[in-house]
């Protein structure tokens, strides 16, 4: 009996009780690993502490100004940002408007039964393509393809429609329109990737019970799945805001970098990325300043817009596993 | 029977419902009508994607895939009215700074990744952490590029190191949750299983969790990667740009994105045809990467 232990104990069984040894390597691992959860946590810290130190003098000297400010003179020292704001805020909007009904319209094409699964495949990979090319690439695409395209039917606007705000002046080359619907395929694919999760979530039995009634596709895509899906479908639409507010290469490369607020699709603008892009690599000590002002103040806009979307997409989250 | 008479009568008067399908009722027409609607906007969002490849491979192409080859893929960009030249020290600039953002951002990521997945995913120092990694995912590049020229540039210059770290800084929030998604779906029996044996947490993350969590890592790992290499925004101001190949890591780079950019705008025919090739070597950089994701993603059974 004693024998048939002792085999067991050690003829290659490889359980039994850690060594010392395995102790300390386990405990130093596990201090390694929370350092470098915390390290994020400081990141962010350090990101927010960083720009707004830098930031510091700016803020001092224009204040609130700065934001309702409409002139960036550099050898003057006047510093404003709200046309920027105006225009992040206005071809983001745009872009929403556009890659938003596009993206929802694909999700629904994706989730709803419309194409079988080895073809859904296929179209997913498109659109994840989409999503993989670089924004500088768009931006030349944008220039090159998109703005000889839109010229023409932006001048019949305009010559025939002059009077409307929206078609007030003329597409002399980079403006509001073409940034915009760069800006919409840019963000097409956050909106359809986040709105085909929240379709996923609904249950299947709540399609067939709509079918079982009698309803056309279309009646129970948009009285029963759209509605059910609403949460997760408005936090893919405040995602992608986010991502359009932030983006900022295409932009610079085709918004034309105009200090105005024009209400006009073709008026060339500027947003703040796109400032921050096209000032930065040349600016002295007193503009590096008012730029670092100007991230700030782009920072808080982003933060804002991302947490209240996350915070939806957490609420969605939550809706669907609570009533499982 | 005069009862019986009654009842079927009151059943003759009302109008049966008719419940068979007809295409030409107008909620079937709205339906239809709608659906033609849904593929279309479907095409057309497949539009972009299709006019930007071609316009890659007929503009870009020609260059790349034409005689001089050798000469676009390690000449040195050409100056204003100059023929020929090429990108090479752009590609070697993106490599190297994408390299250091890797070597950086991958490390750090698994092991946070480890700690909010496996050690202890409801601490607050956790929820906190996986809070701002998704906060950081959708903050914008450009941002990265602002912090670390306040960090780094202002104090030692424009260098590669400084372009490495602002991509390090987006890579970061990609690695964490893909790498926590992926370690969180390890079965709780396997890890059961070697905690019975007598396994430190250690062990078992080493033995359990990170092999079995691996394709789903690195699928986000080359996620992160691809989309580091085609950012530019944050090496505008911290890796600035150069027309030599790098010599130390402590000068200014360059890099293919931002030579996109430069190139771009300038009214020579030799250099926007360079900005196409480019673009072409960018994007199949980029999808080099996505196809690998895909590959390595494949759970081995």
């Amino acid at each position: 009996m004693e024998k048939l232990f002792q085999a067991a104990n050690t003829s290659g069984s490889i359980s039994g009780p850690p060594s010392a040894r395995e102790y300390f390597n386990d405990r130093l691992f596990r201090s390694i690993a929370l350092t470098s959860a915390f390290l994020i946590i400081v990141l962010v810290a350090y990101i927010l502490w960083e720009i707004g130190r830098e930031a510091m003098p700016a803020i001092g000297e224009y204040g609130l100004g700065f934001v309702t400010g409409t002139t960036w003179n550099v050898s003057k020292g006047e510093f404003g940002v709200l046309p920027e704001i105006w225009g992040t805020l206005y071809s983001s909007l745009l872009a929403l408007l556009i890659g938003g009904v596009f993206g929802i319209a694909i999700a629904i094409f994706l989730t709803q039964d419309f194409i079988n699964h080895r073809l859904a495949t296929v179209f997913r990979t498109v659109i994840e393509m989409l999503a993989a090319i670089p924004s500088v690439v768009f931006g030349l695409w944008g220039i090159y393809v998109l703005i000889p395209l839109l010229k023409p039917g932006a001048e019949w606007l305009h010559d025939s429609l002059g009077w409307f705000p929206l078609f007030g002046t003329n597409l002399s080359g980079p403006g509001m329109a073409p940034a915009a619907l760069v800006l919409a395929i840019m963000i097409l694919p956050t909106v359809a990737a986040i709105s085909v999760d929240a379709f996923r979530r609904i249950p299947y039995k709540v399609k067939e019970a709509a079918y079982g009634m009698g309803t056309t596709r279309w009646e129970a895509i948009l009285k029963v799945m759209l509605p059910t899906a609403s949460s997760g479908v408005l936090a893919a639409l405040v995602l992608g805001f986010g991502r359009a507010l932030g983006e900022t290469m295409a932009l610079a490369m085709l918004i034309g970098n105009a200090n105005q607020i024009s209400l006009s699709l073709f008026s060339p603008a500027n947003t703040l990325a796109s400032l921050l892009a096209s000032n930065f690599p040349e600016a002295g000590r007193i503009e590096v300043q008012a730029l670092m002002y100007a991230a700030l103040v782009l920072l808080a806009i982003t933060f804002l817009v991302n947490v209240a979307g996350l915070a939806v997409q957490q609420y969605t989250i939550r809706k669907f596993e609570g009533k499982k | 029977m005069s009862q019986l008479d009654l009842t079927s009568q009151a059943l003759d008067i009302r109008p049966r419902p008719r419940l068979q399908y007809q295409a030409l009722e107008p909620r079937a027409l709205k339906s239809g009508f709608l659906t033609g609607l849904t593929w279309l906007a479907a095409l057309l969002a497949a539009v972009p994607l299709f006019s930007v490849i071609y316009m890659l491979l007929i503009q870009g192409g020609t260059r790349l895939f034409g005689a001089d080859i050798a000469e676009v893929l390690t000449g040195l960009p050409p100056a204003g009215f100059e023929m020929g030249g090429g990108i090479g020290p752009a590609i070697v600039g993106t490599l190297i700074m994408v390299g250091i953002a890797s070597a950086i951002s991958i490390p750090l990521g698994i092991l946070a990744a480890i700690y909010l997945g496996v050690l202890d995913s409801t601490s607050k120092i956790a929820k906190t952490a996986r809070f701002l990694a998704k906060v950081l995912t959708g903050f914008p590049s450009i941002l990265a590029g602002v912090f670390v020229y306040a960090v780094i540039v202002i104090r030692f210059g424009y260098s590669a190191t400084a372009g490495g770290v602002a991509l390090a800084v987006l890579m970061l929030p990609t690695v964490v949750l893909a790498a926590e998604e992926a370690m969180s779906q390890v079965p709780q029996r396997m890890k059961d299983a070697a905690y019975g044996m007598g396994c430190t947490r250690t062990q078992v993350i080493w033995k359990v969790v990170l092999p079995t969590g691996l394709p789903g890592i690195l699928t986000g790992v080359m996620l992160a990667i691809a989309g580091a290499s085609g950012e530019s925004a944050p090496l505008l101001f911290t890796a600035l740009f150069s027309n030599y190949y790098i010599s130390e890591l402590a000068e200014p780079t360059a890099s293919l994105s931002i030579l996109i950019y430069n190139f771009s705008g300038m009214p020579f025919q030799n250099q926007i045809e360079l900005a196409w090739t480019a673009s072409l070597v960018l994007v199949l950089i980029v999808l080099v990467f996505n196809i690998l994701a895909r590959i390595l993603g494949r759970p081995k059974v």
